[in-house]
């Protein structure tokens, strides 16, 4: 058997070391290791998407990344987009406009777009349609998961205002968030 | 699926590089962005006992113009060439294919040396680099070769790499000011591989064609220069019985695999169809 490997990456922030077999992937690190579920095993071959997370600034699919390809890396996942109790506008967005159904792909999905409007914080339909192309939904046809980008890139844009009115910053939200 | 049990190698030179590609012999392959064959990895399709990771090599990435020549770095990205302003400004053929390949988050990680290096047919980047007239830099423990694009792909999987040798860099001439260029790819999906593609790039006097290359994705063995349809186009003017001919040329040359993409006749149909749209774009694009 191949020497397992010490592999260290800061996964939402907070430093983790894992000790894996060359072979193990990224997905299965963060699932079975990190109990990290967040992200989903779709179709293993990277074409759906459901495991997209984000790697140093990159969405990737950890389906088809070694966990030892991930040394030093800033890894961020579903489970990393609330702040303080606050669900990421992303996730308030796919809520309030029903851009999921079943939930298997949203995951990968809010994890895309969250890159996709780091890239490009005003994005076309079209370039939510090109940008959100690696992820595959097999329930809603799409539209209400464009959508939810368009109407988080507003929430985002509002919130990049607020904070230059607003004397203190806000207090984390205590409510929890509102079922779908 | 989990691929077979393997030694991973993280060097961080080439010549670290190809020091382990010496030492572990047969039994080590390179991986660059992973996106093929990490996926032939876990259908066990390819088993090797090491892997050495070009990730970690800085010295293979970046993209510069010296010389009237653009040097690309072998494990650039699809989207840092994308991302490029020099190949927007002076290649846009390249930023035009590379946003064909896959979808974003392949892109992210897949690499233009590895697209190149792996051999596939499928792969988009053979054919740009022969319409290019691209070259590539092939280095070993004992030397450095650079090989034309035309005489690099021998058939599907098997190129003019040697043992222990890295594709460390592609060199395209910085084509001529008033270049038209185009890939046309028709593909069933995001993701999915051509069913047929052209890469053709013109260059206009009035109308009629001075200089042309058509490359071919898809519809052989190995990328496809389409040499007889490009000289049909050389000083002659560029109507539509011109460009038919050409693409009745480039047809005469395919020899596709039937698959769930096709039959031999429609890819080959399609070919034809993907060169005619290419030479018209191109020569849309092309400064007169």
């Amino acid at each position: 058997m191949a020497a397992k490997q010490t592999v260290s990456f800061k996964l939402n922030g907070k430093p983790v070391d894992v000790v894996v077999e060359p072979r193990e992937l990224l997905i299965h690190t963060l699932r079975e290791r990190l109990a990290h579920t967040g992200p989903h095993i779709g179709c293993e071959t990277s074409h759906c998407g459901a495991c997209t997370v984000d790697l140093d600034r990159m969405s990737v699919k950890s389906c088809t990344v070694l966990t030892v390809q991930c040394q030093g890396a800033d890894i961020v996942t579903i489970e990393g987009m609330e702040q303080g109790g606050a669900l990421h506008a992303l996730q308030e967005a796919f809520s309030e406009q029903h851009g999921l159904q079943c939930g298997y792909c949203t995951p990968g999905m809010v994890t895309r777009a969250y890159r996709l409007l780091q890239e490009i914080p005003d994005p076309t339909e079209e370039q939510i349609r090109m940008g959100m192309s690696g992820n595959l939904c097999r329930c809603t046809g799409y539209q209400n998961i464009v959508k939810a980008v368009q109407a988080a890139a507003l929430k985002l844009a509002a919130a990049r205002e607020a904070p230059r009115k607003a004397a203190a910053p806000a207090p984390a939200r205590e409510e929890t968030p509102t079922p779908a | 699926m989990i691929p077979r049990e393997f030694e991973y190698h993280a060097p961080t030179t080439v010549a670290d590089a190809i020091g382990l590609l010496d030492q572990l012999g047969d039994d080590a392959k390179l991986i660059a962005g992973g996106h093929s064959l990490l996926p032939m990895m876990k259908l066990r399709f390819a088993q090797p006992s090491h892997l050495v990771d070009l990730g970690r090599v800085p010295e293979l990435k970046g993209i510069r113009e010296e010389g009237g020549t653009i040097r690309i770095g072998a494990m650039t990205t699809e989207a840092e060439l994308i991302n490029s302003p020099l190949l927007q400004a002076k290649c846009p053929l390249l930023v035009e294919g590379a946003k064909l390949i896959a979808d974003p988050q392949v892109r992210y990680k897949g690499t233009i040396g590895g697209d190149i290096a792996h051999g596939d047919p499928g792969n988009d980047h053979p054919a740009l680099m022969l319409a290019l007239q691209a070259s590539f830099v092939l280095r070993s423990a004992a030397a450095e070769r650079v090989v034309p694009a035309e005489s690099f792909f021998h058939g599907t999987y098997d190129t003019e790499l040697r043992a222990g040798e890295i594709l460390t860099e592609i060199r395209i001439p910085v084509p001529a000011i008033g270049t038209g260029a185009c890939y046309a790819k028709l593909k069933r999906k995001v993701g999915d591989f051509a069913t047929a593609a052209a890469a053709v790039t013109l260059r206009m006097q009035g109308n009629k064609v001075q200089e042309a290359a058509i490359a071919l994705t898809n519809v052989g063995a190995t990328p496809l220069k389409a040499t007889a349809a490009e000289d049909s186009l050389r000083g002659k003017a560029l109507d539509d019985a011109a460009i038919a001919e050409a693409a009745r040329l480039a047809m005469s040359i395919c020899d596709p695999v039937q698959d769930q993409r096709g039959d031999v006749e429609y890819k080959t149909a399609m070919a034809g169809e993907m060169t005619q749209r290419a030479i018209r774009t191109a020569a849309a694009r092309a400064a007169n």
